[in-house]
């Protein structure tokens, strides 16, 4: 599953949130959950103190864990026996216990080699950034400052990534 | 069968940048298709599937353009002993010469281009150069890289790169290695501490025939760990400068030894020369260490009229598996070593 704030990483926190006795919950990825801590705890409340009664119970747990990956079966006892992932798309649904091996093994992360044409690396990012510039108009338009300020960020980083994808090709 | 397992490999020339002591370049690209499981989950049609999809990919023209003609073949097709000369030739792994499972090898003619399908990745795209040709075989295999993936859909994420079986080959994909010729460092005893510094800067070492085996003559293979986070051209760098660094310890070794032990050294290697011209009974083993005795010779110009090229034919000439093939025959461990001594004689002798 991915997480609800930031649609790309997969979700590994879970957090309920009971605002006015109505449960709501979130399923976030480690970063936006570190993001969104203080938020969760101060921001938020100020920000809706004059709107809703908000009660501040918390409760931040660990995710059901996605223990197998849909495509292939591939649970993550098996891979760790083997030392084999089952298919590509393992990469997403282990994601929350390979990842931290990943960067153990690696060092890092983030891929910054080669990127096929096939997937269209540039164009791809290119695209997501229009799409990202429309939807930050639209939110400064509608005054959602902290919802754009979050976009923007989001549009550096792939502005970031562009620049980089160009220069190494 | 269309594959001609005797001819000579393109690494084999023994000439180029740093011959003297780095014997081939190697890029290794591992690959997957999207929408299937990996070679190690993969049922029989799955696999068949891979190997049709490369069968066809590698006929357009494209890659023809990018790296000449390539000619598949199945692995089942060949005998556990052409299989083993692939092996010994550095063309397939152990692993793709072992076991069943529809698997095949891409050949370039010259053998400098190959593909393993269905090893522990569906395409495990090789280059494989004379020398220290590290950029150049890079360069060829990004060339058939490109060409390969207009035909085929390979499994890539922006943030993790190019998605392999194991995670340790993740991001780039990219094994670069090269082969090197140490035998001053190994008779100074700098070899232990000077290899072992290398895991520090993220360099592996290994012997002869990959991962787990014996530096055998003196030759070891050194090869990236990380495979994530950075470009091919800096890790490609990054191995190119610990290979030159390496060759250099390596001369000043041979240098120190010309000073030091100029008598020890060269009666060393006219030792190993005359047996190997002269013994009726040679083990891989004995045959192996003796020759590194002699391309150590050819290369400090202690002997001349030798070349490397018969050398590198003669280290894969010499393997089990070679032999028996040449031979015609299955051999006992005796017969095997009359002939493998029989055969080095008629060949050093030119
Ligand atoms: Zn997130
Ligand atoms: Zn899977």
């Amino acid at each position: 599953m991915l997480c609800e704030r930031c649609q790309e990483r997969p979700a590994s926190v879970h957090v309920t949130r009971i605002i006015n006795g109505e449960k709501t919950e979130l399923y976030l990825c480690q970063e936006c959950a570190r993001e969104l801590q203080p938020q969760l705890n101060f921001s938020i409340p100020q920000f809706l103190a004059g709107l809703l009664d908000y009660d501040p119970e918390l409760e931040v747990k660990a995710p059901p864990a996605v223990e197998r990956c849909p495509e292939c079966g591939l649970t993550y006892e098996q891979f760790h026996e083997t030392g084999r992932l089952g298919c590509p798309e393992c990469y997403h649904h282990l994601a929350p216990r390979l990842d931290p091996l990943i960067r153990r093994i690696q060092g890092s992360s983030q891929h910054r080699g080669k990127v096929p044409r096939r997937a269209g690396g540039n164009l791809r990012l290119r695209r997501e950034i229009e799409n990202l510039r429309a939807r930050l108009q639209q939110l400064v338009q509608q005054e959602e400052f902290e919802k754009a300020a979050q976009v923007r960020d989001r549009i550096r980083d792939l502005e970031g990534r562009l620049e980089k994808g160009e220069s190494s090709q | 069968m269309s594959l001609n397992l005797e001819r000579n490999s393109k690494w084999m020339e023994g000439s180029g940048p740093q011959a003297d002591i780095v014997i081939s370049s190697r890029i290794r690209l591992a690959r997957n298709l999207k929408g299937l499981p990996f070679p190690n989950l993969m049922n029989s049609d799955q696999q068949a599937r891979v190997v049709s999809q490369v069968s066809r990919a590698i006929q357009a023209p494209m890659v023809f353009q990018a790296v000449g003609e390539l000619k598949l073949q199945p692995l089942r097709e060949l005998a556990p002993v052409e299989r083993q000369i692939l092996v010994e030739k550095h063309l397939i792994s152990p692993d793709l010469a072992a076991g069943g499972g529809e698997k095949a090898v891409v050949l370039r003619d010259d053998e400098a281009v190959s593909i393993m399908v269905n090893e522990e990745d569906h395409l495990r795209l090789q280059c494989l150069l004379p020398a220290m040709m590290l950029h150049e075989a890079w360069r060829l295999a990004d060339a058939a890289d490109d060409a390969l993936e207009n035909e085929l859909d390979f499994a890539f994420d922006q943030e993790r790169g190019y998605l392999t079986a194991c995670p340790t080959n993740v991001g780039t994909g990219l094994r670069a290695s090269t082969m090197l010729h140490l035998p001053a460092l190994v008779l100074t005893r700098q070899a232990g501490p000077v290899l072992s510094a290398l895991t520090k800067v993220g360099v592996a070492v290994r012997g002869l025939y990959g991962e787990g085996t014996e530096a055998q003559g003196n030759i070891f293979q050194v090869s990236n760990q990380i495979t994530l986070g950075r470009s091919e051209e800096e890790i490609i760098n990054n191995l190119s400068a610990v290979t030159v660094r390496l060759a250099d310890q390596e001369r000043e070794a041979r240098e120190l030894l010309r000073r030091q032990s100029r008598w020890q050294l060269e009666d060393r290697v006219g030792r190993a020369y005359g047996v190997l011209t002269n013994a009726r009974i040679l083990s891989s083993q004995e045959a192996l260490q003796l020759l590194s005795d002699v391309r150590l010779g050819v290369e400090m110009k202690i002997i001349r009229g030798l070349d490397q090229r018969l050398l590198n034919q003669l280290m894969v000439r010499i393997q089990p598996a070679f032999l028996q093939f040449s031979a015609g025959k299955e051999m006992t461990p005796m017969e095997r070593d009359v002939h493998r001594a029989a055969m080095v004689r008629e060949l050093l002798a030119g």
